[in-house]
């Protein structure tokens, strides 16, 4: 084939505009730029309402003036797609200005070994509102991340919630010790009643037992132990937390079909008085004061600590606590506007969210909260009293043994997997992952 | 014609861009993704340089083993399954509802245009005991056969998976070998018939020796798109429970993109590869010989 010259000029040129058109698109679109934020930008898991409607508010009162300056933007996506999602974004030096820090505070902390996360007590500081985050918080986001470089929009205990009157119908006085827990469910169960609601798809509502007891066996620092290397999972004593939580399962005290269970279905159980007992943290007080979710009403909920185990080193006023899925701000993005914004959260953010969501934040509640409800105001003083507090199962672990434990939480209480194999497969992923 | 293909620059001319293209979006990410192999780290920290690292872990992790036992298991099971079901579908059309089978194969192929993931809450809620029991549950218990928890058993799992992707599948294969069985002529048939070979003889020493191009391409299309299952897998059971559901390619993307080490992603990836070309290699070994002549 011969092809005239202006024939050969145009599919030379056609080839290579192809090319160059290629290699650009491969080429990505570049880092962002150090502070160039266009606007409030926050990647958030989808379940997270009250962080999305509590800074949407917050963007049409107290902060309307940071929000014409630089405009909130909120994307969601599912809570299973939050670690993958940052790591590419960070990947390409594009991460929104706040992101959910991920279902480990190792990937926070590798990202901030990258320089890819605020110093937020640095820049809280500069700002002059460091006073507004609440001490306990502070303390928890340190004891989590090793410093304090994420948002606490939620400060939570964690507990058993219990329907009173189901207790009562079946003369049960609020356990005390482990044993009487286990006494509890077996009469719950007897009676036709699941003694507790549990979520095996997330898993993590079972895992929280197993730290549960170890903490009440071994003392607050049982994990902290695992994760410097003095102890492992495989120990005895450890095999002894998770072979007490599988007996529930072997007992039949989670209900049937544990495993196909979903948070939001646990939550329903025990909210339509279906289960007796539900290990929850606080978070979920926005629903147990919502008269349309909660059937069985707010003023039937009680709070347990998870009770003492005979003999054990811990004791039931060490409660768990956390900052839930807190948000990180990226270094990359930070600039004056980021800054105000920040601060007018600080200041702001703890009374809004008691006032409209019912929730405890990080954040001091400074000006007008309205009258609390009686649940809210509990949990208030609950963590006001707590002086030492504990982490969940996994909040030491790597990334993959938090999901090796949390995928085998369900066949731990179906009886499927030992609880020696178990913890061992936990171990492995920690020794390894 | 001679004239155009025998001109080299015509070539490149009508082949470069498209070779361009698809070495760009094909071979360079593959070429890529193999020299990651020797690596260890991701985007945020870095990469390092491991040597075999990546293989020495590849073969020593029992998780690897587990995930490599589940993606074969799972080809062999949903291969046969849904080529053996799409030949009996066809079958069907062909010699017993002949003109009137269009209707059936709508329906049966249905399921093929429905998203994986309405697909698998359908599922998950046919076989669910909790909250309520699903339709699936009720059933087998009508039938005495009482299981419990489906998703609670690495087997039962496994056997929604399978049972899943074959109602998901088969129309497909069903519509692709009755144009197999089509192309059949009607006096081979039929003389066939005279010749006292009717039902299962008819089948087997003329259908199937005639149509055997055709299964042998479905075999194909079948074995590589099993051993890539993902999605039904991540949106049924999300390889649970533990991982006793978990393919080679639910365990690649966990480790590059949760755990975030791409190397060993990419080992695991590549292990895929080999395994596609093997089986590929052995079924196209296989195709050459009779099926006829044992």
């Amino acid at each position: 084939m011969h092809l005239p010259p202006k024939s050969r000029l145009f599919a030379s040129l056609a080839t290579a505009t192809t090319a160059t058109l290629l290699l650009a698109a491969c080429g990505g679109t570049g880092a962002a730029s150090s502070g160039e934020a266009k606007d409030f930008s926050l990647t958030i898991n989808d379940d997270n309402h009250i962080v999305q409607q509590e800074l949407t508010t917050l963007s049409t009162g107290a902060c309307k003036s940071q929000n014409q300056a630089l405009p909130l933007k909120i994307q969601t996506l599912p809570i299973g797609d939050v670690d993958q999602k940052v790591q590419l974004l960070a990947g390409q030096d594009a991460l929104p200005v706040q992101f959910a820090a991920g279902s480990t505070p190792q990937l926070t902390k590798t990202l901030d070994k990258g320089g890819q996360v605020q110093d937020l007590e640095k820049s809280l500081k500069d700002l002059g509102v460091w006073d507004d985050i609440q001490p306990a918080a502070a303390k928890t986001v340190e004891n989590l991340y090793g410093k304090f470089n994420v948002m606490p929009y939620q400060f939570n205990i964690e507990g058993i919630w219990f329907n009173k009157k189901l207790f009562a119908q079946h003369g049960i006085t609020v356990p005390q010790t482990y044993d009487q827990l286990v006494a509890a469910a077996a009469k719950l169960k007897g009676a036709g009643v699941v003694p507790f609601s549990a979520s095996g798809k997330a898993g993590w509502p079972i895992t929280r037992l197993v730290s549960g007891y170890l903490y009440r066996e071994l003392g607050p620092d049982a994990l902290q132990a695992v994760a410097d290397g003095k102890a492992k999972l495989t120990d005895p004593a450890y095999v002894k937390a998770a072979q007490a939580v599988a007996d529930l399962g072997k007992a039949g005290d989670f209900g049937a079909g544990v495993e196909s269970i979903d948070y939001d279905t646990s939550v329903q159980q025990f909210l339509t008085g279906k289960a007796a007992m539900f290990y929850m943290g606080s978070w979920e007080l926005g629903d147990f004061n919502d008269a349309t979710k909660d059937l069985i009403g707010a003023a039937n909920i009680g709070f347990m600590p998870f009770p003492t185990v005979a003999g054990g080193k811990g004791s039931a006023d060490q409660i768990p606590a956390n900052v839930g899925l807190p948000v990180a701000v990226s270094a990359k993005s930070y600039n004056t506007k980021v800054g105000d914004w920040l601060s007018c959260v600080a200041k702001n953010y703890g009374a809004s969210s008691l006032k409209n969501q019912g929730t405890i934040s990080g954040f001091k509640a400074n000006g007008d909260t309205g009258t609390l409800p009686p649940l809210t105001q509990m949990v208030q003083n609950t963590i006001d009293k707590t002086t030492t507090s504990t982490l969940w199962f996994e909040a030491l672990f790597n990334t993959k043994a938090t999901e090796t434990s949390q995928t085998n939480a369900a066949s731990l209480v179906t009886g499927t997997l030992s609880a020696q194999d178990f913890m061992q497969k936990v171990q492995s992923d920690l020794a390894n992952g | 014609m001679r004239s155009v293909l025998g001109d080299r620059r015509a070539i490149a001319v009508l082949l470069g861009p498209a070779l361009l293209l698809y070495t760009l979006v094909m071979l360079v990410p593959m070429g890529w993704s193999l020299g990651y192999t020797f690596f260890t780290g991701n985007v945020i920290e870095g990469f390092s340089f491991d040597g075999l690292g990546n293989f020495t872990k590849l073969w020593q992790d029992p998780q690897a083993r587990s995930a490599l036992r589940v993606t074969l298991e799972y080809g062999a099971a949903v291969t046969v399954a849904q080529v053996l079901c799409g030949y009996l579908l066809a079958l069907l059309y062909v010699f017993v509802l002949r003109k009137s089978s269009a209707f059936v194969r709508t329906l049966v192929f249905f399921p093929v245009i429905l998203p994986t993931v309405a697909v698998a809450l359908m599922f998950q809620k046919l076989f669910a005991i909790a909250p309520q029991k699903g339709l699936a549950g009720i059933a087998f218990e009508a039938l005495g056969l009482h299981h419990g928890d489906w998703f609670a058993s690495g087997a039962g799992a496994f056997f929604v998976i399978v049972l899943m992707d074959v109602w998901r599948s088969m129309g497909f294969y069903g519509v692709l070998i009755y144009a197999g069985l089509l192309d059949i002529p009607e006096e081979t048939l039929e003389s066939a018939r005279l010749d006292g070979a009717t039902g299962w003889r008819l089948i087997r020493h003329i259908v199937l020796p005639l149509s055997w191009p055709v299964v042998l391409s479905s075999l194909v299309f079948s074995i590589n798109g099993t051993l890539k299952v993902f999605d039904s897998v991540l949106a049924l059971t999300n390889g649970g429970p533990g991982s006793d559901t978990t393919p080679l390619t639910l365990y690649m993307f966990r480790t590059a993109f949760s755990y975030g080490d791409y190397g060993y992603g990419s080992t695991i990836a590549l292990l895929l590869t080999v395994v596609c070309l093997g089986v590929t290699l052995l079924i196209f070994r296989f195709s050459r010989r009779d099926p006829t002549k044992g």
